[in-house]
């Protein structure tokens, strides 16, 4: 393994050629970028071999734990992908993963999401205190509301059409919020690369830029 | 605005950053009721317990996450908690490694496998998440170094999910919170509190609404928040000076682009 002090200078001067696309498109921008992508499928290739497929299969198989034949013999068949005659093999795979995570995930949206959220939306229109009742009254009026501006089966007019309108005006509130968070997650992306370049850096350096 | 070069918002961007991470301002932080609940939560769990700790995030999402692993660890930690941590994200157990070595073993003197224990990275997602529900030693029968999970004390008389008193998920998307929630929150009954990435906590806030999360930290703010919580102000609280100044620079920008835009509209250019 290198050096510290190199690792991170290799670390710093790659962040700032990705920060050089800012200015414009340019070769050493390209260069990090390439790295980047190259490293990643790299590591993942090696973590997945290293941490599912060996501990998980291979060793597993080696030492006498014979039904693991069928999900090799299934992960086989993935390669069966490569030729045109025989790639019909592979959706046994698929379909075996599709089946699973389908089952997995419409138990868990219909538990965790349907009911739960139906449940928590049924609150009482006057509660404890007067601002419990008003953001109660929020909360019911916004979930109906917006639900009315995705029903199309009838033309947006009248009544229906100014409870859809109120709709929209509740889920642009919700993609103000959505947005304002992004700022925050990009900024703070920001802010750990800057902070990496202002003291992590200079401190494997043996350097203090600021405290 | 036809001719402006958006390169001068980068800059002004950079600057509004850069220059409260030289100069603090020490704005204040307000605890939100979210990051309290979280709190509470943990601050509940009785001494000598173990809590699941679930890793789900990797280096690209590291300055929004990471300080929610050492914030909530150093609380975990502070109340002699035993700690067992996974990661449904390849990337997931080095960091975890780094996070529960700097604070559980240099900062508060924890014993690997004892204390602490890294289970390391599977793959498989919900599947995981349900078989963990099951089995925790069963899914994960040998930790991140590959030493049987059957010959660490801290291991002994955990089982599945009912013999940990809640999980602490840190996520940056899927699999994460949400589905911790879905699979593992509805189907066993666990206690869950949850940090995330600031572009994923909206999606989540109806979860601590319905009360499926007891807590919900999200973004750098939610990380701040909770380091003031347990009194270690690291690189979250660092970070949100030019968190704040970054988000007025972007309301500014905003607000002069739109009077821009009408003022033009005005002048009679065309709507777009």
């Amino acid at each position: 393994m290198l050096p510290s002090p190199v690792l991170h200078t290799m670390a710093a001067l790659l962040t700032i050629a990705i920060f050089s696309f800012l200015y414009r498109d340019n070769p050493v921008y390209k260069f990090a970028e390439h790295i980047f992508v190259g490293i990643a499928a790299g590591y993942i290739v090696a973590i997945e071999f290293q941490n599912v497929f060996l501990p998980n299969l291979w060793r597993p198989l080696l030492a006498g734990d014979y039904k693991l034949v069928i999900p090799f013999l299934l992960g086989v068949l993935m390669f069966s992908r490569f030729t045109v005659r025989f790639n019909w093999l592979s959706r046994w795979a698929i379909g075996l993963m599709v089946g699973t995570f389908s089952g997995l995930a419409i138990i868990g949206f219909a538990q965790g999401d349907l009911v739960a959220q139906i449940q928590a939306n049924m609150l009482p229109l006057k509660a404890g205190s007067l601002i419990d009742t008003f953001t109660n009254w929020v909360i019911v009026v916004g979930v109906l509301a917006t639900l009315v501006y995705f029903f199309f089966s009838k033309e947006h007019k009248g009544a229906l059409g100014a409870t859809a309108k109120l709709g929209i005006w509740f889920l642009m509130v919700s993609f103000g919020a959505s947005y304002g968070f992004t700022v925050m997650a990009r900024i703070s992306l920001l802010v750990g690369r800057l902070l990496f370049l202002l003291v992590d850096w200079p401190a494997s350096l043996g350097i203090e830029l600021i405290r | 605005m036809e001719g402006f070069d958006r390169r001068y918002v980068f800059l002004v961007i950079l600057l509004v950053v850069l220059i409260p991470l030289i100069i603090p301002l020490g704005l204040p932080i307000r605890v939100s009721k979210e990051v309290l609940g979280a709190y509470d939560a943990i601050d509940r769990v009785p001494e000598g317990s173990t809590v699941y700790f679930a890793c789900d995030y990797d280096p690209a999402t590291l300055p929004e996450v990471h300080p929610m692993s050492y914030a909530t660890l150093n609380h975990l930690f502070s109340r002699d908690i035993k700690v067992i941590g996974a990661c449904l994200w390849p990337g997931g157990p080095p960091l975890l490694e780094e996070v529960l070595t700097r604070v559980g073993e240099e900062k508060f003197g924890k014993k690997y496998g004892v204390d602490f224990v890294n289970l390391g990275y599977k793959e498989g997602r919900e599947v995981v998440m349900v078989s963990l529900g099951k089995s925790i030693p069963g899914t994960f029968p040998a930790d991140f170094y590959g030493t049987p999970v059957s010959e660490l004390p801290i291991m002994d008389g955990v089982r599945n999910f009912s013999d940990v008193a809640m999980i602490v998920n840190i996520s940056a998307g899927y699999p994460g919170t949400k589905e911790w929630v879905q699979q593992v929150q509805s189907r066993f009954h666990v206690t869950i509190a949850a940090g995330c990435t600031a572009v994923s906590a909206p999606e989540y806030y109806p979860y601590y609404q319905s009360g499926q999360l007891v807590g919900l930290l999200g973004g750098l703010a939610g990380a701040a928040e909770y380091e003031k919580l347990v009194g270690v102000a690291g690189t979250a609280t660092r970070g949100m000076d030019a968190q704040s100044l970054g988000h007025l620079a972007i309301i500014v920008f905003i607000i002069v682009g739109n009077v821009l835009y009408f003022r033009s509209v005005k002048a009679g250019g065309k709507r777009r």
